[in-house]
């Protein structure tokens, strides 16, 4: 007996998202959205940190790592037993566009939560130990990070894509650590971070205009402009060999490929978005589909859109056993140049729309889910009505659009890539396939 | 500084469920949410990696893989086709003790969801090409995750062969190449007939479902798979140490040492009281920087790059049966300071044995537990894989919404009893050995 695959009940419409909004007298835009399904609140605080300067990202890492770690009114310890009070934690993420500072807590305890985030900001103040204590971990992380094959690729792939630029290093030199001073945090702490620009994301168990209130309240001291820092222009991709960078004795090959993207306002992202998923962006994807579940190559090969201030950019990442660098390679321009130069079906077209449109209301689905998705989005200079709008967008994509961008993208000729291997095993049989170049000595990608 | 809030006065959230048990044995828990229309499903197998036969390690994971590779109505991919053309994410995952499945869909996709779960319960189909195919694939999920990685698989794979005796505790449950190479199409429906029986499984849906109208659909789709003997669980309880175990090992990749200690800890289904004092004991040792390891080791003897306490093989304290650990892992950059760490750790640990908790340590400890639970009920999905382990291991999905009150009565004398049961002589110690230059 066959059975059949049920069909798909009618659509729900998804529920529209309310959001309040107040700017504040310093610039700082606060936002907040009601959310009730679990007694806590998330918080994102974003603020633009993008900098040309040869130190940034050395001072940049150390100040998130050190943040914490006291202020006028409190020590590193009772900065953390206040946060646990609130059933809370405030996690300091960074990249080369802003730095983020993510809690949660008990929704009953906003405005104290608030207030903690109005210390550290207004009275972080690096104390000489806790710096130099922080700046030997951070030495030992890197140490621990760079023996890493996927950070070792990751990181070879962003200086192809962007040499000498912010985006194309992602950890510091151990010298610029080594060089970097309280007195440089404090420096910065008072150059960049600065409400001006900034936006406070509230989503939870809250009244939104409560909570405007609250971090109208709380915040009210926190004031000033940002110090005024260059901005680099983005380097064009150049046309590059496939670079090959030694880890002998490496079983397996981390493969990265990159290339340009379309940025979320363009009228023409939608159907690039979706040729990304039908190219590797999902496990039904064309690549997963052909080298892993096929050929048994890889595990995890996934391809992604990325979205930074100065640019978007296209990526794919797999890691291959060594002896089918070459084979893997070999796939892989082939499943970029199908994209390219033949239209997808309709059936996978279809796929990929409902992937996107159903993935996009579960990413939004939680408390912590939709702060993250909203901070991003404010961000980038987005809105609500992006978000709201998007689901339509990707209804009227079709397969020429479709073509029209993979060709403009996804095109091999279009990617620049790396692989991080065993040369003396996947040298030979990749010079056979693609034009190579083997890193210098020394060239770690930073 | 905040004023104080008890645990006990906390507004935890609430589900409505609704339990059944279908005729073939197959326990169902429904939590009806219907403020997104977003579902989750999850279906939990009571075997994991600690139940695979001898000459067979890896094989609970490799059979996992093999679960998504078609079944009595499904071609080879398939699965994933419905899934994700339904506007939905998929994933499994093993375990110690059991293995899952999960899906999180638009909840116009449920019933979808139902009968793929459905047919693969009634009959995985497995062919040679797809185990070897499967067999690839995992072995570059090994090779990414544990060979070609500095600290791959540390401390998981390398502690149990310390702290245990017995193949089932101690052997490598991502599985040698040469067993996963020699596993079988037989061995697969050997595995499937004794542990997969519907009679060995909980379905779990959470979200946006009306509960008699869900119940329904799950006994059309699920009842009709035949009944099978659910296998008897044996015992794995190994006798306490008697004296520390010491091991080393050789990384090749990692530049610089790290340590590792399993304690063994109580049975977690013996009495939750005593062991919920345990897992509160290892957020208070590493849990945030006013935690007692952070600021001993990394904050004030800055001995460590970091450190960290955690139950289980993966850090969940509560989705394993007896024996499980109490596990503390460091790296450090000096290699002449290993003898220093395991004394740093012993201090803080005596410290905690003789003269208990701070004031108001316990309390905001708890605070902070227990809030991290409502968070992860926040998103649907979670709520039914937690639901449906709670079901499995303690017969009792309801009480992951109810732990902040057993958490709320353990007092600072059960604090210091745990940490009394963590002496050198109950544990193994593993000592990694960076083979690269830094």
């Amino acid at each position: 007996m066959t059975l059949t695959v049920p069909a798909l009940a009618a659509p729900t419409k998804p529920k529209k998202i309310t959001a309040s909004e107040r700017v504040l007298a310093s610039g700082l835009r606060v936002v907040a959205v009601r959310r009730p399904s679990v007694p806590m609140v998330e918080v994102r605080l974003r603020i633009p940190f993008l900098s040309a300067r040869p130190t940034h990202l050395a001072h940049s890492s150390l100040l998130s790592d050190t943040i914490l770690t006291g202020t006028a009114n409190a020590d590193r310890t009772g900065l953390a037993i206040a946060l646990q009070e609130l059933g809370g934690d405030i996690s300091v993420g960074l990249d080369a566009d802003r730095l983020l500072l993510s809690a949660s807590g008990l929704a009953a305890r906003l405005p104290e939560l608030l207030a903690i985030y109005a210390d550290v900001l207004g009275a972080a103040s690096y104390p000489a130990d806790e710096v130099a204590g922080e700046r030997e971990r951070l030495l030992e992380r890197i140490t621990m990070a760079r023996s890493q094959p996927g950070v070792i690729a990751n990181e070879a792939l962003a200086h192809r894509m962007a040499p000498g630029h912010p985006y194309g290093q992602s950890l510091p030199t151990s010298e610029s650590v080594a060089a970097t001073t309280a007195a440089k945090l404090r420096r910065l702490h008072a150059d960049r971070v600065r409400p001006d620009g900034a936006v406070l994301v509230i989503v939870g168990e809250v009244a939104p205009d409560k909570a405007l209130d609250a971090a109208e309240k709380a915040l009210s001291g926190w004031t000033g402009s940002p110090a005024s820092a260059k901005i680099p222009a983005l380097p064009e991709l150049g046309d590059l060999p496939l670079l090959i960078v030694d880890r002998p004795g490496s079983v397996q090959t981390s493969l990265r490929f990159g290339g340009e993207a379309l940025t979320r306002s363009d009228e023409r992202y939608p159907a690039l978005q979706l040729a990304n998923l039908i190219f590797g962006g999902y496990f039904s994807s064309r690549w997963v589909e052909n080298i892993r579940e096929d050929k048994g190559y890889t595990y995890s090969p996934r391809s992604s859109l990325d979205h930074a201030a100065l640019g978007s950019s296209f990526s794919a990442s797999a890691d291959v056993a060594t002896e089918v660098t070459a084979p893997a390679v070999l796939e892989t321009f082939y499943e970029l140049g199908r994209m390219a130069s033949l239209p997808v079906t309709d059936a996978e077209l279809e796929s990929v729309r409902q992937y996107a449109i159903g993935t996009l209301a579960l990413s939004t689905a939680t408390q912590a889910g939709l702060a993250s998705t909203l901070s991003a989005l404010f961000g980038a200079g987005l809105d609500l009505g992006w978000l709201a709008d998007h689901p339509a967008r990707l209804a009227e994509v079709t397969v020429a659009q479709v073509a029209e961008v993979a060709a403009e993208f996804l095109a091999p000729t279009k990617l620049v890539g790396v692989a991080v291997g065993d040369a003396s095993a996947i040298a030979g049989p990749l010079a056979g396939i693609v034009d190579v170049e083997r890193a210098g000595a020394g060239a770690d990608g930073g | 500084v905040p004023s104080k809030l008890r645990t006990a006065a906390l507004p935890a959230p609430s589900f409505d469920l609704v339990k059944h048990k279908l005729g073939n044995g197959l326990r169902v828990v429904v939590a009806p949410d219907r403020s997104s229309p977003v579902v989750g499903i999850a279906v939990y197998y009571d075997v994991g990696f600690r139940s695979e036969p001898e000459g067979r390690t890896g094989f609970a994971h490799l059979f996992e893989h093999l679960m998504f590779q078609g079944s009595e109505n499904l071609e080879k991919l398939e699965h994933f086709r419905y899934v994700q053309s339904s506007g939905g994410v998929f994933n499994g995952s093993t375990h110690l003790d059991y293995t899952n499945y999960f899906e999180s869909l638009p909840s116009r996709a449920f019933e979808r969801g139902l009968f793929l779960e459905a047919d693969r319960m009634r009959s995985p189909r497995i062919t040679d090409e797809n185990m070897a195919n499967q067999i690839a694939v995992v072995k570059e999920e090994i090779r990414v995750n544990v060979m070609n990685r500095p600290y791959g698989g540390f401390p998981w794979l390398v502690l149990p062969p310390v702290l245990y005796d017995t193949f089932p505790n101690a052997h490598n449950g991502y599985g040698g190449f040469e067993d996963l190479s020699s596993a079988s199409v037989d061995d697969a429906a050997e595995f499937f007939n004794s542990y997969y029986a519907p009679a060995n499984a909980v379905l779990s849906i959470a979200g946006d479902v009306d509960a008699d109208a869900a119940m329904d659909l799950i006994e059309s789709h699920f009842g009709g798979i035949k009944r099978r003997k659910k296998p008897v669980r044996p015992d794995f309880a190994e006798p306490p140490l008697t004296s520390e175990r010491r091991e080393t090992v050789t990384d090749a990749l990692a530049p610089m040492p790290a340590i590792a200690l399993g304690y063994r800890v109580p049975n977690p289904g013996d009495d939750l009281h005593v062991y919920l004092a345990t897992v509160l004991l290892a957020e208070i040792l590493s849990d945030g920087d006013a935690s007692r390891l952070q600021r001993g080791l990394v904050q004030s003897k800055r001995l460590v790059t970091d450190v960290s306490a955690y139950l289980g093989t993966f850090g969940d304290p509560l989705e394993e049966r007896d024996p499980t650990r109490l596990n503390i892992t460091a790296h450090y950059s000096d290699a002449r300071n290993t003898e220093a760490v395991l004394a740093g750790i012993d201090v803080e640990l005596d410290r905690l044995a003789q003269n208990g908790t701070e004031p108001g340590e316990l309390d905001r400890v708890r605070t902070k537990l227990a809030a991290t639970i409502f968070r992860e009920l926040d998103q649907v999905l979670n709520r039914s894989l937690e639901f449906a382990k709670f079901e499995l291991l303690f017969g009792d999905a309801v009480l992951i919404t109810e732990l902040p009150k057993p958490l709320a009565q353990v007092s600072d004398a059960d604090i210091r009893a745990a940490a009394a049961r963590l002496t050198p002589s109950g544990r193994a110690v593993v000592e990694l050995v960076p083979g690269a230059q830094a």
